[in-house]
């Protein structure tokens, strides 16, 4: 975790009447009006804080519920469900720290994954065709989320709600129209299946461990993300259109085609969750994702994502996804109903947005 | 559209040698049917201060909108550096060297001061995808920036939301000097200040002028803009009612000019009436004198 130290409340004791910057003079390496942070000022203030505490939370409950849970190979089974949701989480945070959030991801990463099956089989064609077709087709739908929000100004809520239903329905009525049924044709025996299934679908072996690729997708787009939001331009443009589009805009920074650029990371993100879930099997229920892109936008949340835009991390995002892996699994492992789990989430969403509500305020305070 | 460029000067303004950084000839704004602003004429000099007073609703907001690029004029013309221009976009404004710091939009309040002191112009090392901020040397500019403007920050990682207004203000002034304005717009900077904070503010309005600056100070308390104006132009609904050098004014006749003498005196009149608490008023006048000499010492 390399990132600088994103707003830390530090405490001034001077703020107000005498806080009026005056004296050059006192521009000094050691201000006497610095106190030193502590460890735990710096700590409270990461917008990661919330969800790395109920991860650690989470994990030593279920350590103690399924003792299971602590062997290597059921980690890795943590990490690969921890992963097929972390992978939308990180375009998802980025999204909700640019101040819009997208309804749609949950049924778009199954449009992506019926665009490449359907293609394929459709015109007999290699696979990797179908793959192209569906990295169109997921940035095309970031694309027109964002050009659309942008030029009606509509809050994001009502276009990608409108969005999520329009992909349902297409999902839905296309697959029957092409394939007749309600899920997608197999391609199992179609050229070059195999090597996507080896790019999108297939496992590595660390260790005697079995571990999912998209494992290691999940971690290399988190590291891609957090470089992006605090080393570059472009993420210094993140922060400046959720934490106040206006001053943005005033400044030079390309409000438009940063909020489009963020719709079309999410569209990316599905992309990659799409082929896994295709690759994984070889045919995709065209019913399927509707409901997951709140587990999405959970996940950022957990991580801190504040839901007004303007803060929050990708890392964040990640410990978020990993609760999530650890409860879902957890509650298996540890033989208890399933049925729990649905609860479970709510609490842990109350919980992670109290806490975040109060690092914010720290922050804010003037 | 004319072209006459003597004529317009105002009553008592002698215009320099050189072209003035901006000038507005007649300027006036519709949108549809109503008129936000009309034949409104005023110059901008390098290290001179041009107060444009008004009350609510006098038309200084379209005013300035427009010679930030934030909206066009429709009527009148408006010459930088002597050229006429319009500007369709805040980037153009910004790149003929003209920045604006609004009151309340300045910043990003929960991005870290050296964050929002580079935002739209952030420097960068390294090429390619490993293009990245340099966050070191965007940290001590900010740090040696503000220092020079005789702001003294604790950290310039803290949130800009942590500041004060006065504060605030401050960086956003410090930014735009730092990157090249030669017009700096202020925005009622010192209208949600208390007096020590506006104060300061107006001491930072007073230094961007000895740097060369040329400051258009957009206020509606003549208190604060007779101290550090080398001009004074006074809107009312959208109307310019005057326009004076500094040497053919006072203080008092500002604050009666904009106020509408007759409607001050009928208000103090009023007041007298409710409670006729003179010894606090006088009281309140004799602190609002001293917080305006304040900043000149």
């Amino acid at each position: 975790m390399t990132s600088t130290r994103t707003p830390a409340a530090a405490p001034a004791p001077d703020r107000g009447s005498s806080g009026a910057p005056s004296t050059p003079t006192a521009a000094a390496p050691a201000d006497e009006r610095i106190q030193t942070k502590g460890l735990l000022g710096t700590f409270l203030a990461r917008p990661e804080i919330g969800a790395l505490v109920g991860a650690i939370v989470v994990a030593l409950f279920f350590a103690v519920a399924a003792p299971s849970i602590t062997q290597a190979q059921s980690i890795s089974t943590v990490l690969y469900g921890a992963s097929t949701i972390g992978i939308m989480v990180v375009g998802v945070s980025l999204l909700m720290i640019g101040g819009e959030f997208d309804l749609s991801t949950g049924v778009a990463v199954i449009t992506s994954a019926l665009a490449a099956s359907m293609f394929s089989w459709f015109f007999a064609v290699n696979v990797w065709v179908g793959v192209g077709i569906a990295l169109l087709t997921s940035l095309a739908i970031g694309l027109i989320n964002g050009w659309l929000l942008m030029r009606t100004k509509l809050p994001s809520f009502i276009v990608t709600l409108s969005t999520f239903l329009m992909l349902t329905g297409l999902n839905l009525a296309l697959t029957r129209l092409i394939g007749g049924s309600v899920s997608s044709p197999s391609i199992s025996t179609m050229d070059g299946f195999a090597s996507a299934k080896a790019i999108f679908a297939s496992s590595v072996t660390i260790a005697g461990v079995n571990v999912r690729i998209t494992v290691f997708y999940w971690i290399a787009l988190v590291a891609v993300a957090t470089f992006i939001l605090l080393k570059t331009r472009i993420g210094n443009w993140i922060f400046a259109v959720g934490g106040d589009e206006n001053a943005a805009r005033a400044v030079g920074v390309p409000v438009a085609k940063t909020k489009i650029g963020l719709f079309m990371g999410v569209g990316l993100c599905g992309w990659l969750l799409g082929m896994h879930n295709l690759f994984a099997f070889d045919s995709v229920q065209s019913g399927e994702g509707v409901g997951n892109e709140f587990l999405y936008i959970i996940g950022a949340v957990i991580g801190g994502c504040l839901l007004t835009g303007g803060f929050g991390s990708a890392i964040g995002g990640a410990l978020g996804a990993l609760i999530f892996g650890i409860a879902s699994r957890g509650i298996v492992y540890a033989e208890w109903n399933p049925d729990w789990f649905k609860f479970f989430l709510g609490l842990m969403l109350l919980l992670a947005t109290i806490v975040n509500m109060y690092v914010r305020k720290r922050v804010e305070r003037k | 559209m004319t072209t006459v460029s003597t004529q317009n000067t105002p009553t008592g303004a002698t215009t320099d040698t050189a072209a003035p950084l901006v000038e507005l000839a007649d300027v006036g704004k519709r949108y549809g049917n109503i008129i936000a602003l009309r034949e409104v004429t005023m110059t901008v000099d390098a290290g001179k201060v041009t107060c444009v007073l008004g009350d609510n609703g006098a038309g200084k907001s379209t005013l300035i909108k427009i010679i930030a690029g934030l909206h066009q004029h429709t009527d009148g013309t408006l010459r930088v550096g002597g050229e006429e221009t319009t500007f369709t976009s805040p980037r153009q404004a910004l790149d003929a060297g003209i920045a604006t710091v609004y009151q309340d939009l300045a910043v990003v309040p929960l991005m870290p001061v050296w964050r929002n002191f580079f935002l739209g112009s952030e420097l960068t090392t390294g090429f390619g995808p490993f293009k990245r901020l340099d966050v070191a040397r965007m940290k001590e500019t900010t740090k040696a920036e503000l220092a020079d403007m005789g702001i003294d920050l604790r950290d310039v990682d803290q949130p800009i939301g942590t500041l004060s207004g006065g504060e605030r203000q401050c960086v956003a002034i410090a930014r735009a000097v730092h990157f090249g304005a030669k017009v700096l717009i202020l925005d009622e900077p010192t209208a949600a200040l208390g007096v020590k904070q506006s104060g300061v503010v107006l001491r930072y309005i007073l230094q961007a002028k000895e740097r060369g600056l040329g400051v258009v100070f957009i206020t509606h308390n003549p208190h604060h803009a007779y101290p550090v104006g080398d001009r004074f132009l006074l809107l009312k609904r959208g109307r310019s009612i005057g326009y004076y050098e500094k040497k053919d004014i006072l203080l008092g006749d500002l604050t009666a000019q904009m106020a509408g003498g007759a409607e001050l005196e009928e208000l103090t009149h009023e007041l007298e009436q409710l409670g006729g608490h003179t010894s606090q008023m006088q009281q309140v006048q004799a602190g609002m004198a001293e917080s305006q000499a304040r900043p000149r010492a």
